[in-house]
């Protein structure tokens, strides 16, 4: 469960870039969280997952205060959460598994429920069979999977994915977006953060729209999404 | 969360590998640094050791008045014990002194009529510290009865100076080198944390502790702090058998007495392990800590 409440940020340097954002996501939701550059996304996006902590407002993170979170409880709500980013951030000297393990071992799995959930997870993802493969012998769309599966692994309650298909082909863009609602499928919320408005009319899913900082519009508006996003 | 050892030491292992030249760098530099630390401390104990040599040799002799009779002369021993830096004091008779006296030219004759009225009663007074004996003497010649202070400053003050001097100087050095060490040593591990800079992004990302991610660059430092420890702690004893051998077959230095080795090894070992793995730690956690804020 997310929940935002007239949540502020301003930055030290004076930017104000949240004015009062509010909305709520439950769990199990698919929701797109969309706006022009500057509208305050990759904001919402550093909030939900500790990197920010709001100026203004009470926010709620599946349980851990936005506003209140200790340094010490950061790990542990980042635990519940899966984030995918458009440029993968994948380790280039480690292979898929390693770079699936390194994230089960941080939150202290053992050998023995990594070498377990890995192969659940790759296969989840289409990738079976590429463990022993480095992220640049994967094509983008495959990179962006082993993202998806390392965010998965640690079996989050929400998944937050942050321009997952800005460095992808309109084919590539598509599967990845299908796996993200077959996730969806599978209970986990999903929060996707685009700018590809075909996307956005193609999955009939809520969509929360920003615009200098405020929520400008949330429901499953995709024609009228599309338009602001013209 | 369950200490994983075997993970954060292979981490830290592959770590110290992964950047050979800068790990060669840290341990080089600890390594220089706990030998010229070691040496100058060494030469500092010994000098020390050499003193309290003097010290148990180096005694004051306080002569009584000869107007005092015996009975006069020896009460003023509790005079004498009390005064500050009196480690003990013995009381010698006149006819004792020229005992000695006789017996230290027992082979001639001019020597062995002596009268023991030409000696005085006397106290030979042990010290606790050598740097009192000028005041000591003083204190002593301010006592009623006692009629001359022989004390030999000019030996004492000279150990003492030198003393002194071996001392500060390797407080300065080893301050300043155990802060070179840290910071190279800081240093190199801030390399291997900018390399893995993404790593630590993507670790803290999935919920990662600090303690989490700490831990391999601390192992790292603590391989290179021990590293060097064992390196410099052979070449200490090769340099410091060498300067004993150097001393004890030179015909000007004598005087000196220089501790063995085997018989010091330990203290050794042990403080350069503990400074090596300081500077180790102490490096890797003031490089890692800005990594740290994501």
């Amino acid at each position: 469960m997310i929940r935002l409440k007239d949540i502020e940020k301003t930055y030290e340097n004076g930017t104000q870039a949240l004015k009062g954002v509010s909305f709520e996501i439950a769990d199990g939701e698919f929701v797109f969280l969309v706006g022009p550059n500057g509208s305050g996304k990759s904001t919402v996006i550093k909030l939900l997952t500790g990197e920010l902590i709001p100026t203004g407002g009470r926010g709620m993170v599946n349980g851990f205060s936005l506003s209140h979170i200790s340094d010490r409880q950061i790990p542990h709500m980042r635990r519940t959460i899966g984030v995918i980013f458009q440029d993968f951030r994948l380790i280039g000297t480690k292979t898929v598994y390693e770079n699936l393990s390194l994230a089960m071992r941080a939150v202290g799995a053992s050998g023995k429920e990594i070498r377990s959930r890995i192969p659940y997870v790759l296969e989840l993802v289409g990738l079976s069979g590429k463990e022993k493969r480095y992220p640049d012998e994967l094509s983008g769309g495959e990179q962006q999977r082993v993202a998806i599966a390392r965010a998965l692994v640690n079996n989050p309650s929400t998944i937050v994915a942050d321009e997952p298909t800005g460095n992808l082909d309109p084919g590539r863009s598509l599967e990845i977006m299908t796996l993200l609602k077959r996730i969806n499928d599978l209970g986990t919320t999903v929060v996707v953060v685009t700018h590809e408005r075909e996307l956005v009319n193609h999955f009939d899913k809520r969509v929360i729209m920003l615009d200098a900082g405020r929520v400008v519009a949330d429901g499953a508006h995709t024609y009228e999404v599309a338009s602001h996003e013209a | 969360m369950k200490h994983n050892f075997s993970y954060f030491f292979k981490e830290g292992v592959g770590n110290m590998f992964s950047h050979g030249f800068m790990s060669f760098a840290a341990v080089g530099v600890t390594v220089a640094c706990l030998l010229i630390m070691g040496t100058f401390s060494l030469v500092a104990y010994d000098l020390n050791e050499n003193l309290k040599d003097l010290q148990k040799e180096n005694a004051v002799l306080a002569f009584v008045d000869e107007s005092l009779t015996d009975d006069e002369a020896k009460a003023l021993e509790g005079k004498v014990k009390a005064l500050a830096g009196v480690a003990d004091c013995t009381f010698v008779s006149r006819e004792e002194a020229r005992d000695n006296y006789v017996a230290l030219y027992d082979e001639d004759d001019l020597y062995q009529d002596l009268e023991a009225e030409i000696f005085r009663h006397r106290y030979v007074i042990h010290l606790t510290d050598l740097e009192l004996m000028s005041q000591l003497k003083e204190d002593l010649e301010n006592v009623d009865g006692i009629a001359k202070v022989r004390a030999d400053e000019t030996i004492s003050a000279g150990f003492i100076t030198v003393r002194n001097i071996a001392g500060v100087i390797s407080i300065a050095l080893v301050a300043v080198l155990l802060i070179v060490s840290v910071f190279i040593m800081s240093n190199t591990i801030k390399l291997t944390t900018f390399d893995r800079r993404d790593e630590i992004a993507i670790m803290k990302m999935v919920g990662a502790t600090n303690g989490f991610i700490r831990w391999p660059f601390v192992y790292e430092g603590l391989l290179l702090g021990i590293t060097g420890a064992v390196i410099a702690f052979g070449l200490q004893w090769l340099l410091y058998s060498g300067m004993v051998r150097g001393v004890e077959s030179s015909d000007t230095m004598q005087l000196l007495r220089l501790v063995p080795f085997t018989d010091i090894w330990m203290p050794v070992a042990v403080i350069f392990l503990v400074v090596g793995i300081m500077v180790g730690v102490g490096g890797s956690l003031m490089a890692i800590r800005k990594f740290l804020r994501v």
